[in-house]
């Protein structure tokens, strides 16, 4: 396998693939244990307990969307505001001009349409997205992270050997393959 | 009752009924689905469909042709009715469109377990009425190539838009809804796209499916941005899905012509919608499941549920109508009264009976179990509902303009073969764009079954 591909970065590592999320989740929590902290799972859709135990929690997202839906709220008030009392004040039977309630849906309107738009160029930052190549994608059986089996890729570390650990924690059970991946 | 023998087999069989069929596994779903879009050979009803819808697509070019070219004299437009079928369709699309959000957002914010099989099917059916609906208030405007003076754009006249009218709300309310249903389609799409991105053999297929999935990788961040992603725009696009309605209603309820300047115009809107997607849900899924060989993941408890809702909705709709006729007549107003009376039994009686009967009794055939799951007949009342709730739209433009308060303004409104061929070819876009997303998509989000089979697995233990 080729080392320098696409983003020309390489990784060194390895991958164990599982049958169930339950095996996965046990191969998990013995990795945590013995103390790796390299670890990424692949699933084919969300497995609950992951995030728990990779310790990683993400708040970020929420609170964007909720200051994207302020400000979209504020933004779109303001903008009805301007031109309506401010550029173009239109005396009709001397009703006011800051005619609020009036506002009101194109206000929420404006607040979803910051929310879906902020929200969705925020999550495909956070995910990396779009990134039409990672080298993860070389590795062999990658490509059932997506359909049926549960992957843990397990980054080596730096300067150690762990390949007698990795053994004895990840058995070549039923269900377990493991391979390492030099690219 | 006409029951087929695996429906009989099936109600003798559970009382309550599977959400998904028996021997289904997560890797039989991602096969199955995939294949259908990857391997399959196109099949010869898709070609008959698809050549059907161009055709009307085709009928829609035209009609929009001639239109551009002479303008919107060609429809049975006039003072006072100057509000015809344009209106009329926009309205209907817009209300078939929320099905897919109602199914796919509402659904998913309180957990329902049948939701998984039927949400994309749902959703892919949104975006194309969507779609149908987002043309038709262009093309009525007449000058249609001013539409984007809707827009707050810094223009040389210093001219705004009047935030204050229920028209532009409306315009700002589509393209929201436009955006959000689109967005959460795709979002949604993603994983699946991946799967298929992973299973495709060919290389054009495996460079689209690359592209559109942009990279996913199913990682453990990845899952936990799209949970929160996902979640947060199930909770705005149900809001969303009643506000657009409740804005068209407000379209009429805002102007002062007799028959359109009612309160109840918001909630009745959202109930029609709501109405008529479930209706056109129905219509698609029960030919699919066969086509598609989706049985097993689409049950009658789909069906059955989808009945219900469709029940439901004819209800609250129902309670609209008694309410719309008990109006005029509690607060006295002579012009109200009069109009009420015009579609009670004047010229279009005809029409207003046809929505009565199509949309308020037809549907309390529902109550039966056995009607419920029987396809073809709930297949048979659904495009009652979808009809009916086009003529309701008629029935709401029409009626009020027809007679309005003074008698110079009376008018009865001739639709032309222009009018017609809009309508008809707008449904040719719809189908067109339905038929492609068949061929290309996955019509069955993939790894939301997976999730669901984990989950019965571990509560059964089976």
């Amino acid at each position: 396998m080729s080392a320098h591909r696409g983003t020309g970065h390489t990784i060194r590592g390895t991958l164990a693939a599982f049958d169930s999320p339950d095996a996965m989740l046990e191969a998990l929590r013995r990795l945590r244990q013995e103390g790796f902290t390299g670890l990424e799972v692949y699933s084919p859709y969300a497995v609950e307990e992951v995030d728990e135990l990779l310790g990683r929690k993400s708040r970020a997202l929420p609170l964007i969307i909720v200051a994207a839906g302020v400000v979209g709220a504020v933004g779109g008030f303001l903008l009805q505001y301007w031109g309506m009392v401010l550029s173009y004040p239109l005396n009709i039977g001397g009703r006011p001009l800051n005619s609020w309630p009036a506002f009101s849906t194109t206000t929420f309107e404006l607040a979803a349409l910051a929310i879906l738009l902020v929200g969705f160029f925020a999550f495909c930052k956070f995910c990396r997205l779009p990134r039409l190549y990672d080298p993860i994608f070389d590795a062999p059986g990658f490509e059932h992270a997506s359909q049926d089996r549960f992957l843990i890729w397990i980054a080596e570390r730096e300067g150690r050997d762990d390949s007698d650990l990795l053994q004895r924690l990840l058995p070549h059970g039923e269900g377990v393959k493991i391979d390492e991946v030099p690219a | 009752m006409g029951a087929s023998p695996e429906t009989r087999q099936e109600l003798n069989r559970v009382t309550h009924m599977d959400v998904i069929g028996p021997g289904v596994t997560a890797l039989s779903v991602t096969v199955h689905v995939s294949d259908l879009v990857l391997e399959r050979r196109t099949p010869l009803w898709w070609w008959a469909g698809f050549g059907l819808s161009l055709g009307l697509l085709g009928l829609f070019v035209v009609a929009l042709g001639w239109l551009f070219i002479r303008g919107v004299g060609i429809w049975g437009i006039d003072w006072p009715v100057a509000w015809g079928f344009a209106i009329g369709n926009y309205v209907w699309w817009v209300g078939m469109a929320s099905g897919g959000t109602l199914i796919s957002a509402l659904f998913f914010l309180t957990r329902s377990e049948w939701r998984s099989a039927t949400s994309r099917i749902a959703e892919t059916m949104t975006v194309f009425c969507v779609a149908c609906a987002g043309v038709m208030p262009v093309i009525h405007l007449g000058r249609w190539w001013y539409f984007y003076w809707l827009f707050p754009y810094p223009n040389t006249m210093a001219l705004w838009p009047q935030f204050r009218s229920p028209l532009h709300w409306d315009f700002v309310a589509i393209l929201v809804y436009v955006a959000g249903s689109m967005l959460f389609w795709y979002v949604g799409l993603l994983p699946d796209l991946a799967t298929l991105r992973d299973r495709a053999r060919r290389r054009w297929q495996r460079v689209l499916y690359g592209l559109l999935a942009l990279g996913w990788q199913g990682s453990s961040r990845h899952w936990r941005q799209f949970k929160i992603l996902y979640g947060l725009f199930a909770a705005l696009m149900a809001p969303l899905v009643c506000s657009i309605h409740s804005i068209v209603g407000l379209d009429f309820a805002g102007g002062l012509t007799p028959g359109w300047h009612e309160t109840q115009f918001p909630p009745y809107f959202v109930f029609g919608a709501a109405l008529s997607g479930f209706a056109v849900v129905l219509m698609l899924v029960i030919p699919l499941r066969r086509a598609l060989d989706l049985t097993g993941f689409i049950t009658l408890r789909h069906i059955d549920v989808l009945a219900r809702l469709m029940l439901t909705a004819s209800l609250l709709l129902s309670y609209c109508y008694l309410i719309e006729v008990f109006m005029p007549f509690y607060r006295g107003e002579e012009h109200e009264i009069t109009v009420v009376m015009s579609e009670l039994g004047g010229y279009y009686a005809p029409w207003y009976w046809a929505k009565i009967i199509l949309n308020g009794v037809v549907p309390q055939l529902l109550w039966i179990r056995p009607l419920r799951l029987n396809r073809p007949l709930l297949f048979l009342v659904a495009l009652c509902v979808v009809v009916g709730m086009w003529i309701e739209r008629y029935v709401i433009v029409v009626g009020g303009l027809h007679r309005n308060y003074t008698e110079s303004s009376w008018f009865v409104f001739m639709p032309t073969f222009w009018d017609w061929a809009t309508l008809a070819g707008s449904v040719g876009l719809f189908l067109t764009g339905f038929f492609l997303a068949l061929r290309f998509i996955p019509m069955v989000s993939m790894f939301e079954l997976r999730e669901l089979l984990h989950k019965k697995r571990a509560e059964g233990g089976r």
